[in-house]
């Protein structure tokens, strides 16, 4: 999708110019965070990036600072949760009305962007994630990986009651609404899976879209197999809790 | 007037140690009253149960416990546990207030900075 289809649809909303924020939650990622930001500002001009620094030991902040990129830094390391939660906040206090999450080891493509972005604004949706499964994205996860993914997907499809393919995809865009929610109520730890789960609770309307996703570029992924038996365990029990919950 | 038992005498004193230790805890400010309350119960509780013999033996007796000085530990152990769910609850609770704490202070960092670069910029044009 170009920047084109993004202008005309502009043209299409209530509200005049939506205000677009692309948040980068990171977490000592000096390798790769440049380039990230450098991606969103090539391929998505039209957005404002927000860099939120979970506590990083290493030049993250100062790069992204650097290169004249609103930064927030928490005073000490909370997880993946609470940095999100952190740029929603943001979101909500400057009155952006769509988010996106983009995670800054550069697996997630600035020129998808779009994609995520035209549900919100077309009124389809309140949060639109990205998927690697939906087209032939070509993305082949390890058979462990794919069948924790597949367990997720069925899960979260059952409780949803519509076809969920990528549960723990961090790629997505999130409306005023569901902005003002994050803001107020996100997971702590592997918050993906839940978020989807709280946000189906509260009556969000959530639509999967299909994006193509690059390798990561830089950094590990922070499910090592040591992790993901916790990973499992962690979010299955979040996730019932969650639907015992008012 | 039934024979006083050795376990008695330490399970009164015990408690009665603990409770003082509570209290001076208490009025050194080293602990809080909120978080105080579950540890004095369990002192009186097991003082009561060792002074009244009586009581502690028909409860036993109800329960099946076929030796009523083991009725004692039963009644503290339920009490820890009781003040341990109760400090996970109140971690929890930190952990969270803590999170917003530092969340908090990250957004005013940058809205000073952003207010700095304002002024600067303001300044500069003054100039």
């Amino acid at each position: 999708m170009d920047s084109n289809t993004i202008a005309r649809s502009r043209d299409m909303t209530p509200y005049g110019n939506p205000r677009l924020l692309v948040i980068i939650p990171a977490f000592n990622e000096e390798e790769t965070i440049a380039s990230v930001i450098e991606d969103v500002r090539h391929n998505c001009p039209e957005a404002d990036i927000l860099v939120v620094n979970d506590g990083s030991r290493d030049a993250t902040a100062r790069i992204s600072e650097g290169m004249g990129v609103a930064t927030l830094t928490h005073p000490y390391n909370l997880g993946i949760g609470a940095t999100m939660q952190t740029g929603y906040k943001y979101a909500r206090l400057k009155g952006y009305d769509a988010a996106v999450q983009v995670d800054a080891d550069g697996q997630h493509r600035a020129d998808q962007i779009g994609r995520l972005i035209r549900p919100l604004i077309e009124g389809q949706a309140q949060v639109v994630v990205g998927s690697r499964f939906l087209d032939e994205g070509g993305y082949r996860p390890s058979l462990a990986r794919g069948a924790g993914i597949s367990i997720f997907s069925r899960i979260v499809s059952a409780i949803l009651r519509e076809r969920v393919t990528d549960t723990t995809s961090g790629f997505r865009a999130s409306g005023r609404e569901a902005i003002a929610f994050f803001s107020v109520f996100y997971p702590d730890d592997y918050p993906e899976v839940e978020a989807l789960v709280l946000l189906h609770k509260r009556g969000f309307r959530i639509i999967e879209v299909p994006v193509e996703m690059s390798e990561r570029a830089g950094g590990q992924s922070s499910i090592t197999p040591t992790r993901s038996a916790y990973y499992m365990i962690k979010v299955l029990l979040a996730i019932f809790v969650d639907l015992l919950k008012k | 007037m039934p024979k006083i038992h050795y376990f008695q005498i330490v399970a009164i004193l015990g408690s009665i140690a603990l409770f003082g230790v509570v209290v001076d805890f208490i009025r050194r400010g080293l602990l809080k009253e909120k978080y105080s309350v579950l540890w004095l119960v369990l002192c009186v509780a097991v003082t009561a149960l060792a002074i009244k013999r009586e009581l502690l033996d028909r409860i036993a007796i109800k329960l099946g416990v076929a030796y009523p000085p083991s009725l004692l530990f039963l009644v503290a152990f339920l009490f820890v546990l009781l003040i341990l769910l109760h400090f996970s609850v109140v971690i929890s609770i930190l952990h969270e207030k803590n999170k917003a704490l530092a969340q908090e202070i990250a957004l005013m960092r940058q809205t000073i900075k952003e207010a700095g670069a304002k002024e600067r910029e303001h300044n500069a044009r003054g100039l």
